[in-house]
């Protein structure tokens, strides 16, 4: 029992019968619960691990061909629609999509609607995301920061209808005086110039920026809080002991460990964003105007394109006309899903 | 700069538990003070005490004084970065910022102390390195981050950056414990080199590190998990290590436990 420590872990003390010292050193390190077991040429194997490893790996291969399957879903439909498209796809307004015959459909406006109210979402939620991460890693004392976070998560957890019905009927008339001053007074910056819709409507992407904005706030914070929290103890401590206050320590340690996985995280925030239905669907206001290319724009986005269009998906050519757009919006939060996933992943990367 | 200390009647506590009773010693100016003794007998939290780290860890407490020159750091009123900013410390893992350059790295305290003139920055930097026997083997890449050398060279890194703020005393903890036998030597002749400029007080698990460097040495023991850990004595380092005055200083020098 003394020439192999292998053998001597593996014997529960007082076996005799099966020594174990005549074992192969192999069976031995990958059966060590089953001493007992003879010498034996043959890899063991077992019914339950095969199982449990063909479960797993068809689970794994299930979401990547579920994916495959659904773009392949949206070229599928797009191209026919695409090939009948009197307009340019890519560079068009227009969305006349009830005449199968001549269909005229492009992306522009939508575009512009979608990535005019995400990225106004993710100006107004990354500092305050960044802040309450912060908040509730460096400063909040433990009682409070649990407690805090829960609430910030349950955010998350508001059906996005709600925030529709919200942002149309209690945001936008307290933002209606806002709105009509930054319109007055900064209308000389073209971003907050005059719109598709009035000002003071209220049914535009200022809205509804403001309303994503805090729907993607605990996407953001829920990253945020987990980078900052993994700054090494040793960084901060070391920050500490040259005579740094609390916000210094943040600056010199929290902060640059944490950047990346931040932007990593408001990456994640604006693919939700991107994709949003629901709530715009309900705080925008339809307009056959196209863009005036200011936040008080009013129209679609390509989700809420869709939603609005799902009442005359009656015909194969005007469908198509629909999935092309949802396979641009596919496309784009898939490019920005993996870029926010790529960021964190290299966030980490020689720091520790 | 290079004050002494003076502990009298420190208690340590981590929420109920009681780390260290009735600690009372001196640390004299310009020479080393190795603190020694097992695992658990609060020689560490000890060195966080002298400038006012062991705060920093939630539910810890405080009861004593700590004199430098006179001064009780621990007076109400005092500040405890600015308290940081006199006491300079060194860790057993050393902790260069990883993001920032070597330069920026020495002269980090500096600027957190609002120092913003360039020339004087370098010159400080300069100093730092050659007083931390580093200048030479990093003076073409100032500019590099410090994350990308090699262990001894980081924790001598973090030397400079703690000289660089011309500390009244320097806490080293343990600051060999994770370096090869080479880096090792380097740091200790480093010590023996800083002690005529500056207080040193060294905490060590090595015994032959404690009787190489140090003037004096504070051996602290503990009876039992859960007990406080105390002094047992402090004495010229050849004393202790030759002709200790208790029993648990000779059987702990001796190898006999610990």
């Amino acid at each position: 029992m003394t020439e192999s420590t292998n053998s001597q872990r593996a014997a529960p003390p007082g076996e005799n019968g099966a020594a174990p010292v005549n074992t192969p050193e192999g069976p031995v390190l990958e059966a060590p619960l089953t001493p007992p077991n003879p010498p034996n040429e043959k890899k063991v194997v077992r019914v339950g691990d095969r199982i449990f490893r063909t479960m797993a790996t068809a689970s794994g291969a299930f979401v990547v061909a579920l994916i495959a399957a659904i773009g392949l879903f949206l070229l599928i439909r797009a191209i026919p629609a695409l090939h009948a498209n009197e307009a340019n796809f890519l560079l068009s307004g227009r969305w006349e999509t009830g005449d199968p015959e001549h269909l005229a459909f492009g992306i522009v406006d939508l575009a512009w609607i979608t990535v005019a109210s995400s990225v106004f979402a993710l100006v107004l939620a990354m500092p305050v995301a960044a802040g309450i991460a912060l908040f509730l890693t460096q400063y909040a004392p433990r009682v409070l920061a649990r407690p805090f976070a829960y609430v910030v998560d349950l955010l998350a957890a508001v059906p996005s209808v709600i925030y529709g019905l919200w942002g149309a009927l209690v945001l936008a008339p307290v933002l209606k005086p806002v709105a009509v001053w930054l319109n007055t007074n900064l209308g000389w910056i073209p971003i907050f110039g005059d719109g598709n819709v009035p000002a003071d409507s209220g049914s535009n992407v200022f809205t509804a920026g403001i309303v994503l904005a805090v729907m993607i706030l605990p996407i953001i914070t829920g990253v945020a809080r987990e980078v900052f929290a993994r700054t090494p103890s040793a960084q901060i401590e070391g920050a500490l002991a040259l005579g740094a206050t609390k916000w210094e320590v943040v600056r010199t340690t929290v902060w640059p460990f944490g950047r990346s996985g931040f932007v990593g995280g408001s990456m994640l925030g604006l693919g939700r964003a991107l994709g949003e239905t629901v709530a715009l669907t309900v705080i925008l206001s339809y307009t056959y105007e196209g863009p005036h290319y200011s936040i008080f724009d009013a129209g679609a986005t390509f989700a809420s394109r869709i939603a609005l269009g799902s009442a005359e998906f009656n015909d194969n050519l005007t469908v198509g006309a629909y999935i092309a757009a949802g396979l641009v919006l596919f496309v784009s939060t898939f490019a920005v899903n993996a870029l926010a996933r790529w960021i964190e992943s290299s966030s980490g990367r020689g720091k520790e | 700069m290079a004050k002494r200390l003076d502990i009298e009647n420190l208690n340590l506590y981590y929420n109920k538990f009681h780390a260290v009773q009735d600690v009372s010693l001196q640390v004299h100016a310009r020479s080393v003070t190795a603190f020694i003794g097992p695992s658990g007998c609060g020689k560490s939290t000890v060195l966080r005490s002298l400038n006012r780290m062991h705060e920093v860890v939630p539910g810890s407490r405080v009861e004593g004084r700590v004199l430098l020159d006179g001064e009780n750091i621990y007076a109400p009123g005092v500040d405890p970065v600015q308290v940081r900013r006199t006491i300079g410390m060194v860790f057993q893992k050393a902790n260069p910022f990883p993001t920032m350059s070597i330069r920026d790295n020495v002269v980090a305290g500096l600027k957190l102390a609002g120092e913003k003139n360039k020339r004087k920055l370098d010159e400080i930097t300069e100093r730092s390195l050659r007083g931390a026997n580093l200048w030479e083997e990093v003076k073409d890449r100032l500019n590099k981050p410090g994350g990308g050398l090699s262990g001894g060279q980081q924790q001598r890194l973090c030397i400079a950056r703690a000289i660089a703020v011309q500390p009244d005393v320097l806490l080293m903890d343990e600051p060999c414990s994770a370096l090869d036998p080479i880096s090792t030597l380097a740091i200790e002749d480093l010590i023996a080199e800083l002690k005529k400029d500056y207080t040193i007080v060294i905490v060590t698990h090595n015994m032959q590190q404690a009787a190489r460097v140090s003037d004096q040495t504070a051996f602290f023991n503990v009876a039992g998990v859960g007990q406080p850990g105390k002094l047992v004595e402090i004495g010229e380092t050849g004393k202790i290590f030759s002709n200790p005055s208790q029993k648990a200083t000779e059987d702990y020098i001796s190898g006999r436990f610990g």
